[in-house]
């Protein structure tokens, strides 16, 4: 398997990464460099691992109870956001229903 | 794209089939959010209930809500769903501004629940029509983005972000957007017996995703569907898939091919069109949640949430079959519409020792006055304990029908006992002679021919002069000893 | 330098313990001890100008956390200066992760580290440099200038927590925090001559450390000597409600029973498995020969020296490489310039997402998210993440199957270099290599350890201990008899 400038483009896209055309053609081959190391892992004999032991944290999840209070803040949401009115924070308005279906 | 509503109707393409699967969101009623201790209350100022772990900080971590689960496990068994004693959260990435960690906390291989189904009603041959539920799993409400608050901003509240959340997913079972339309119901139903919701699509509570296909009559093998989104109400769901099956038929009439996407419904139009989206198919790159351990239930639990599930309303429906001797079936669908009604109705029946009174009294009266107040029975002013007593004292004679009605109509403006108000308007049925005579003379007064040609023997006045009497008395006369006292004034 | 125990007038020359009963005694205020450690750092250039150590002092340390512990009983670290890596969320001073995109961002709540350090009476005096986001081995990738080595300033301190590691090394303080991903402790320690250790996984509550890989992630501690560190991990480790992760075990006293178990002969009746996967033939001789020296003092005291195989160790960084790169793509997500932190306006939304993240993150960090990205997309995951996975399991088969084998401890190498100068390596795979001995105990979950074993041309070596689930206790015990054996051999 080896990355392309397309495969650099799409990941970049998919983490919301500005890449400049210079910097996305270098992380074509930094990251085939790296991937090449990854592919010794197929020939590993993995068979005996059970599915089960996929997840990474093993153990129980603890449950809490459904009460309060809520985790005090030290500081304001204001004092952190970038840009904030009314107690929205606000973002450059979406001018189509990009994404929408992402929603739940 | 546009789907030209109703010029393909449903009707206008019988070659094709419409093949639905729905995946509703519903919320649990816990108090706190499902990974941290902020409030579920709706209605607080935008972002009031946000901390580290809901705004995302960096550090905070997530703890499941006991609660939550509870609430989802009762859900899926009241679904007939075979809890998993091992269910896993996953991380569901996509960038969205009201989705603070940038994914989603979810299931997604090893969800909590498998394998339900809803019955819908039965077919001509009184089968019963049961739709699959594929899976149950728990998950993370989003926040909230508004677009049209600020100029050239949208603005975002994450009140909403972490609100504990199942996903209901269906088999691809239903044919019709009427069957749609009664899973929807038999589903929102089954869950309010359950407790887990209050489920109210338009404060948001429950919301609905379609998978609309459409393929030849015959077939068996799916079409490809598309996922229709944006739907806020039971009716609008019924619209949606009309339309977009009428498109689906259109396109494949013209030999076209259907492209696997996402359509959203627009109510105002009356017309699904596609999600817009750059990126074309999503990659959520779903992985196991390194924060959360998987979710371990023991037999014992699922057995003891098994146990103390609520009565549903299939069993609530036969069994007032069994107890309430002459309710009919459509009584019994209406008095177990909502949990709350049937226990309202069976406060009335127990107390008044007669269900098909109370049940005439529940249908016609009740529901009419909810209706027109615009309240659900929880709020009702009136208890069932005083409808109960009103229903006997008609039993016993002491109210006319007519008069029970006033005495109601006074009940829902006060809350007052029956027979206080009945006293108080001199409501009480009179069966007291000198009373009555007064009556009879003062409309013999005021009637004086129709009084004269009765006695003369004109026999067929009895029945108007019975009336003013009647209307004399404010409907408060027994018109039984009326009869008898006006028979005795003939003249033999 | 100075070396550990020299100077017992000094306030350095004070093991945290011997410091903090000073304190108690009142031989010295809390805010001479500040004083104290923020004049020694100025004296060894500790700044951004020299050799970069310290991102953010508090000098209202002393106030502010002793303010806390009035009226109660001193802690075990009353009155002793610690030293933070900016991952580690604290309220009193910035937690900017060594990244621009958290440039000046004070987090508005403690991590519980934090909170349980200053309830054992420990003053948070500074906040220390760090590759971004932990991505590193050099400390170079920190937006804010690579950090010096302060036994060599042309050379690296190691990392991610080299900071921290250079703090203890330069004698600021005796203990300080850092966390591990794949051996960001260890690798510094190893590199500064001091004690590095790394506990089990859910240890210590990851609550309010900045999420790299969540489930390779660690909080760890430096010491300048083996009790030092073990005082400081007492104090923190334990479960929290507020960490899914974090485990109940009993928390031992490390330090007594390192103290009990190392009188007389140290090592009898335990076994020592020395791996051969982490004594290659490629390996520094000079490196070599320092192990085989610790491992003749252990057996001099009566440990039993067996050879051992790890046979998937050689798998390590490949699996590493995939794992943590996938659950960081996730966990910095949310640096999105939405709520907190760097926003740089673009075109709309995206544009918005794209120029706060590109400007926001450094090279090695952009690398490992797409990285991330590109392991978990469709049609790769099985490949990568998935295979990952299961090699891990075989990794931590390994680890159990040589405990289960009766071997008590493992002895190795912490890493296969000493110091390298500034610069010196480009490539970012062999960075990467520099990790090869420390990340398979990340990758299992076990405890382990990295004290000064002797130095090469000045530049100190690390030897380092690893242990079973919980096994700390041992670790430290070990350690403790280690360090009394070398004595001043650690440091020639
Ligand atoms: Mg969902
Ligand atoms: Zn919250």
């Amino acid at each position: 398997m080896s990355v392309t400038l397309d495969d650099v483009r799409h990941i970049a896209s998919l983490a919301r990464l500005g890449l400049s055309e210079p910097r996305a053609e270098a992380l074509v081959a930094e990251l085939n460099t790296i991937l090449q190391h990854m592919d010794v892992l197929s020939e590993v004999d993995t068979s005996t691992v059970a599915d089960e032991s996929i997840t990474s944290v093993s153990g129980a999840a603890p449950l809490r109870l459904d009460a309060g209070p809520p985790i005090p803040l030290a500081r304001s949401r204001e004092a952190m956001a970038p840009r904030m009115q009314d107690g929205f924070f606000l973002v450059p308005r979406l001018s189509t229903h990009e994404d929408l279906e992402a929603s739940s | 794209m546009s789907a030209g509503s109703g010029a393909h109707s449903l009707s206008s393409s019988p070659r094709y089939e419409m093949v639905v699967g729905l995946e509703v969101h519903v919320h649990l009623d816990t108090a706190t959010k499902i990974f941290c201790r902020c409030s579920t209350d709706f209605g607080a100022p935008p972002n009031a209930n946000t901390c580290p772990v809901c705004l995302a900080l960096p550090g905070a971590l997530p703890v499941l809500n006991a609660h939550a689960v509870g609430l989802a496990i009762r859900a899926a068994l009241a679904l007939g769903c075979a809890v998993q004693r091992t269910s896993v959260f996953a991380r569901k990435n996509y960038f969205y501004p009201d989705l603070p960690k940038g994914y989603q906390i979810s299931q997604f291989d090893k969800p909590l629940a498998l394998g339900g189904q809803v019955e819908i009603g039965t077919n001509a041959d009184g089968w019963p029509i049961a739709i699959g539920v594929t899976r149950v799993h728990m998950e993370e409400d989003a926040g909230k983005s508004i677009h049209d608050r600020f100029a050239g901003a949208s603005a975002v509240d994450l009140n909403r972000a972490g609100v504990p959340l199942v996903e209901i997913v269906s088999e691809p079972d239903m044919r019709t957007a009427a069957q749609a339309d009664a899973y929807l119901r038999a589903l929102k139903q089954i869950l309010e017996y359950a407790g887990v919701s209050d489920v109210n699509m338009e404060e948001g509570s429950l919301r609905v995703d379609a998978n609309v296909s459409a393929r030849l009559m015959g077939e068996t093998a799916l079409g490809t569907k598309t996922e229709v989104k944006n739907m806020n109400s039971f009716s609008s769901v019924v619209r949606a898939l009309d339309v977009e099956f009428a498109r689906q038929c259109a396109i494949l009439d013209a030999g076209g091919r259907i492209e696997q996407q996402t359509m959203l419904w627009d109510a105002n139009s009356g017309q699904v069109r596609p999600a817009r989206s750059k990126e074309g198919s999503h990659d959520y790159r779903y992985f196991p949640e390194p924060d959360l351990p998987p979710l371990v239930l023991s037999a014992e639990q699922i057995d003891q949430a098994r146990r103390e599930l609520p009565e549903l309303p299939k069993a609530r429906r036969e069994r007032y079959a069994r107890e309430f001797a002459g309710l009919t079936e459509y009584d019994i669908d209406v008095l177990t519409a909502r949990p709350a009604t049937g226990e309202y109705f069976e406060q009335v029946a127990r107390a008044s020792g007669d269900a098909k009174a109370a049940a005439n009294w529940m249908m016609g009266e009740v529901l009419a006055a909810l209706k027109v107040s615009d309240q659900e029975i929880e709020n009702f002013g009136v208890q069932s304990s005083n409808v109960a007593a009103l229903l006997v004292m008609v039993r016993d004679g002491a109210l006319s029908h007519s008069a029970a009605k006033q005495v109601f109509a006074s009940m829902v403006k006060t809350g007052e006992a029956p027979a206080r108000i009945a006293e108080r308007d001199g409501l009480l049925k009179v069966s007291d002679d000198s009373a009555l005579l007064g009556w009879i003379d003062a409309v013999f007064v005021e009637c004086p021919d129709e009084a004269k040609r009765f006695v003369g023997g004109e026999r067929r006045l009895l029945g108007v002069l019975v009336g003013h009497v009647m209307k004399k008395s404010k409907g408060s006369a027994d018109p039984k000893r009326v009869n008898q006292l006006l028979a005795t004034r003939l003249e033999t | 330098m100075s070396a550990p125990r020299d100077d017992p007038s000094s306030l350095a020359g004070l093991s945290a313990a011997d410091l903090a009963a000073a304190v108690a005694r009142g031989d010295r205020s809390a805010t001479q001890v500040v004083e104290g450690s923020l004049q020694r750092a100025r004296d060894a250039g500790a700044g951004r100008d020299g050799l970069n150590i310290l991102l953010y002092e508090d000098a209202d340390a002393a106030s502010r956390d002793h303010g806390t512990s009035v009226g109660v009983a001193p802690g075990p670290l009353f009155g002793v200066p610690v030293v933070v890596k900016d991952n580690i969320a604290t309220t009193a001073m910035p937690t900017s992760c060594g990244s621009r995109i958290l440039e000046g961002y004070v987090s508005p709540y403690d991590a519980t580290a934090i909170v349980r350090l200053r309830e054992a009476g420990a003053l948070v005096i500074a906040k220390s440099n760090m590759d971004e986001f932990a991505m590193g081995s050099s400390t170079e990738n920190s937006a804010f200038g690579p950090t010096k080595n302060p036994l060599a300033p042309d050379r690296v301190p190691g990392g991610s927590s080299g900071g921290s590691a250079a703090a203890v090394a330069a004698g600021i303080v005796r203990v300080a925090l850092g966390s591990e991903t794949g051996g960001s402790v260890r690798q510094p320690a190893a590199f500064c001559g001091v004690v590095g250790v790394k506990p089990t996984y859910g240890r210590v509550s990851r609550y309010g450390l900045v999420a790299f890989a969540s489930s390779l992630d660690h909080i760890g501690v430096f010491g300048r000597t083996v009790d030092d560190a073990a005082l400081c991990l007492q104090t923190i480790a334990g479960f929290d409600p507020m960490d899914s992760t974090s485990r109940a075990e009993p928390v031992p006293d490390y330090r007594a029973g390192a103290r009990s178990a190392s009188k007389g002969n140290d090592f009898r009746g335990i076994v020592v498995g020395k791996p051969k996967e982490y004594f290659p033939d490629d390996l520094d001789s000079r490196i070599r020969e320092k192990c085989d020296a610790a491992l003749e003092h252990m057996k001099q005291r009566g440990a039993v020296i067996r050879d051992v195989s790890l046979p998937h160790t050689g798998l390590a960084i490949e699996v590493y490489y995939i794992i943590a790169p996938a659950e960081a793509s996730a966990n910095l997500a949310r640096f999105d310039g939405v709520r907190y932190g760097l926003r740089i306006e673009g075109h709309g939304l995206r544009g918005m997402y794209e120029a706060t993240r590109s400007a926001g993150f450094g090279a090695e960090v952009t690398r490992r998210i797409l990285l991330g990205t590109y392991v978990l997309s469709a049609g790769y995951y099985d490949a990568y993440y998935r295979k990952a996975q299961q090699v891990r399991a075989l990794i931590a088969r390994d680890f159990s199957a040589v405990f289960d084998s009766g071997v008590d401890l493992l002895f190795t190498p912490t890493t296969p270099t000493t110091a390298f100068p500034l610069g010196a390596k480009s490539d970012p795979y062999e960075m990467y290599l520099s990790d090869i001995f420390t990340c398979t105990a990340n990758l299992a979950g076990v405890p382990a350890m990295s004290l000064p074993i002797g130095r090469i041309d000045g530049l100190p070596v690390g030897g380092q201990l690893i242990a079973r689930h919980f096994g700390e206790q041992g670790l430290f015990a070990a350690a403790y008899a280690l360090e009394l054996a070398l004595g001043e051999d650690a440091l020639r």
